[in-house]
C-alpha cells in the first residue's frame, strides 16, 4: 500500500480496566486507508472496533501503536474527521437548518445559507429545514446526521453502526442513500458494523476483527462495481467467506462450505438475521 | 370546542365559590364572595390594590431575577465539573431545607424593614430550586451531544452555551418555575411580617385595623390570581420549541 495512505494504523493496542482487571480490547491492528476509500470494520459486539474509530476520530488514544491520519496522530477530535453514531446526536433544541449550521460556525452567512440549501438537498430534506428533531423520523434525523457532517467538509467519514438504530426497511434505503451521497460526493470512509450485508453492499474493503482481544483477522476486498445487488453469486460468495470467517455458517451450506474453526469468536450478530 | 376545556374547572370553582357562600351567609365575621368582590373594587378604586401589587411584584423580580443571575452559573459548574459539586452540594444541602420564613428575624437584622429584606427571602427561596434543578440538568447532558460538538471544534466557553447550555435548559425552566412559585408563597409570608407594603401586608393590616376580613379574603384571592398567571408564563416558557423536547412533545 501507498506510504502516504490517508489513514495508518499501525501495532495498536488498547486495554480497558475494568473492575476485575484489564480487558484487552486491540491488539496489534495494523492497516491502511487510501484516499477516497471506504472501509469497512466487521466483527462481533465487543471486539475494540468502536474504539478504533474513537482513536481515528480523536475521542480515545492507543495504548501502543500509532493511529495516523496524514501521517499525524489525531490528539483531539476535529471537523476533518467527523464520527456519526447509532444514538444520533442531532440536537434536539435547533431546527434542521440551524443543525446543519453548527459544524461550520463562523462561516458568512450567505455562504452558510447556500450551503446548507445544497446539503439538504443531497439528503433530501427539502421543506424539512425549519422543522425540529422531535419531528422527524429516525431515518430522517440520520439524514441530518450526515448531512451535516458532510457540511463540516471532512477528510474523512467515520461511522459506527450509524443505521444500526433504524428499521430494516429504512437501514436499507440508508445504505442506497450514502451510496448515492459518495457518489456525488467522494469521502474517506471508515465504517464500523457487525452487519455483514451492510458492509458487503458499501465497503471496497472489509477488515474482519475477531474478538477479544480484537484483531484483524482477514482482509476482504469487495470487488464488485456499485449498483450492487446483494443476490449476485460474488456478493453471496463473499458474504458467506466474511461469516465463515466470523465462526458463523448457515445450515444448507455447511456441507458445502465446512466451517472455519477455532477463530474464537463466540458471537455473532449476524446482519440478514432480525437484527439486535 | 375550546371554550368546553375548561368547563369541568369552571364548575369545580363555581362549587366552591357555592359552598363558601352558604357557609358565609349565617357568618357576622366570615365575608360573603360577594362582599369580597365588593372589597377588591374597594381597593381597585382606592388606587392601593395596584400599590400593593405592585410593591410585591417589584421585591419577587428583583429577588428572582438575582437568583437566577447566581444560580444558573453555580449550578452549572456544579453539574460540570465534579469538584465543584463535591465541594459545594453538601453547603446547599445543608441550606436548602431551612425554610425562607426561619430566615425572616436574620433579614430583619441585617437588611432592616425596606425592600431589601423580602427580596434577600426571595433570592433564598428562588436559589436553591434553581441550583438543584441546574446541577442536575447540567450533569444529565447526554454525552453524544458533548462528543458531537467537540468533533465539530467547539469547545470552552462556546461549548457551554451552544450544547451544555440548551441541552440543559428544560430542567432549568422546570426549576426555575418551581422557584417563582415558592417566590410568590414567600413574599406574602414576608410582608405580613416585616413591610408595610405589599399583598401580604394588606392581609394583616385589614385584620388588625378593624378586623374587615372581606378585605383579608380579597388579598387571598388576589394572591391566589396573580400566582396561577405567573404560573402560566412559566409554562409558556415549557412550550418553546427549544426546549419541548424533553418533556414529550
Amino acid at each position: 500500500m501507498a506510504p502516504d495512505a490517508k489513514i495508518t494504523v499501525r501495532n495498536v493496542s488498547k486495554t480497558f480496566r475494568t473492575g476485575r482487571g484489564g480487558v484487552q480490547a486491540l491488539e496489534g491492528i495494523d492497516f491502511q486507508v487510501g484516499e477516497g476509500e471506504f472501509v469497512a470494520l466487521v466483527g462481533p459486539s465487543g471486539c475494540g472496533k468502536s474504539t478504533l474509530l474513537n482513536m481515528l476520530a480523536g475521542f480515545d488514544r492507543p495504548d501502543t501503536g500509532e493511529a495516523l491520519v496524514d501521517g499525524r496522530p489525531v490528539l483531539a477530535p476535529s471537523r476533518k474527521g467527523v464520527l456519526i453514531t447509532q444514538r444520533g446526536s442531532v440536537f434536539p433544541w435547533m431546527n434542521v437548518q440551524r443543525n446543519l449550521g453548527f459544524g461550520v460556525n463562523g462561516m458568512p452567512e450567505a455562504e452558510q445559507e447556500s450551503l446548507t440549501r445544497h446539503y439538504i438537498e443531497l439528503v433530501g430534506l427539502q421543506g424539512f429545514e425549519q422543522a425540529f428533531p422531535h419531528e422527524l423520523s429516525g431515518g430522517m434525523l440520520q439524514r441530518v446526521e450526515v448531512a451535516r457532517a458532510l457540511m463540516a467538509k471532512p477528510d474523512v467519514l467515520y461511522m459506527d453502526e450509524p443505521f444500526a438504530a433504524l428499521d430494516a426497511l429504512t437501514r436499507l434505503r440508508m445504505r442506497e442513500e450514502l451510496i448515492r451521497i459518495l457518489e456525488r460526493e467522494r469521502h474517506t470512509c471508515i465504517l464500523v458494523t457487525h452487519d455483514v450485508e451492510e458492509a458487503l453492499h458499501l465497503a471496497d474493503r472489509i477488515l474482519v476483527i475477531s474478538t477479544r482481544p480484537g484483531r484483524i483477522q482477514r482482509t476482504v476486498e469487495v470487488d464488485v462495481p456499485h449498483p450492487r445487488r446483494l443476490s449476485s453469486i460474488r456478493l453471496v460468495a463473499l458474504r458467506e467467506m466474511v461469516l465463515s470467517e466470523l465462526g458463523v455458517t448457515q445450515g444448507e451450506d455447511r456441507t458445502a462450505r465446512p466451517a472455519v474453526a477455532g477463530t474464537g469468536v463466540q458471537k455473532l450478530t449476524a446482519g440478514w438475521a432480525s437484527d439486535n | 370546542m375550546k371554550p368546553l376545556r375548561y368547563l369541568p374547572a369552571l364548575g369545580i370553582i363555581a362549587v366552591i365559590i357555592a359552598l363558601w357562600w352558604v357557609t358565609a351567609l349565617g357568618s357576622l365575621i366570615f365575608p360573603t364572595p360577594l362582599a369580597v368582590v365588593k372589597a377588591i373594587a374597594e381597593l381597585a378604586r382606592e388606587g392601593t390594590l395596584l400599590q400593593h401589587v405592585y410593591a410585591s411584584l417589584y421585591r419577587v423580580t428583583i429577588g428572582y431575577l438575582g437568583a437566577l443571575a447566581l444560580a444558573i452559573p453555580l449550578g452549572s459548574l456544579m453539574g460540570w465539573f465534579p469538584r465543584w459539586f463535591g465541594a459545594v452540594n453538601p453547603v446547599v444541602q445543608i441550606l436548602r431545607p431551612i425554610s425562607p420564613i426561619a430566615w425572616i428575624p436574620l433579614a430583619i437584622l441585617w437588611f432592616g424593614v425596606g425592600d431589601a429584606s423580602p427580596t434577600f427571602l426571595i433570592f433564598l427561596a428562588t436559589f436553591f430550586p434553581v441550583v438543584v434543578a441546574t446541577a442536575s440538568g447540567v450533569h444529565l447532558v447526554e454525552q453524544q451531544y458533548v462528543r458531537a460538538a467537540r468533533n465539530f471544534g467547539v469547545n470552552g466557553f462556546k461549548l457551554y452555551q451552544r450544547v451544555i447550555f440548551p441541552a440543559a435548559l428544560p430542567n432549568i425552566i422546570t426549576g426555575m418555575r418551581v422557584g417563582l412559585g415558592v417566590a410568590w408563597l414567600v413574599v406574602v409570608a414576608a410582608e405580613m411580617v416585616a413591610i408595610n407594603s405589599g399583598l401580604g401586608y394588606l392581609i394583616i393590616d385589614a385584620r388588625n385595623a378593624g378586623s374587615r376580613y372581606d378585605l383579608v379574603v380579597a388579598g387571598m384571592v388576589i394572591i391566589g390570581i396573580i400566582g396561577f398567571g405567573l404560573d402560566a408564563v412559566m409554562r409558556r416558557l415549557e412550550s418553546l420549541e427549544e426546549v419541548r423536547w424533553r418533556y414529550g412533545t
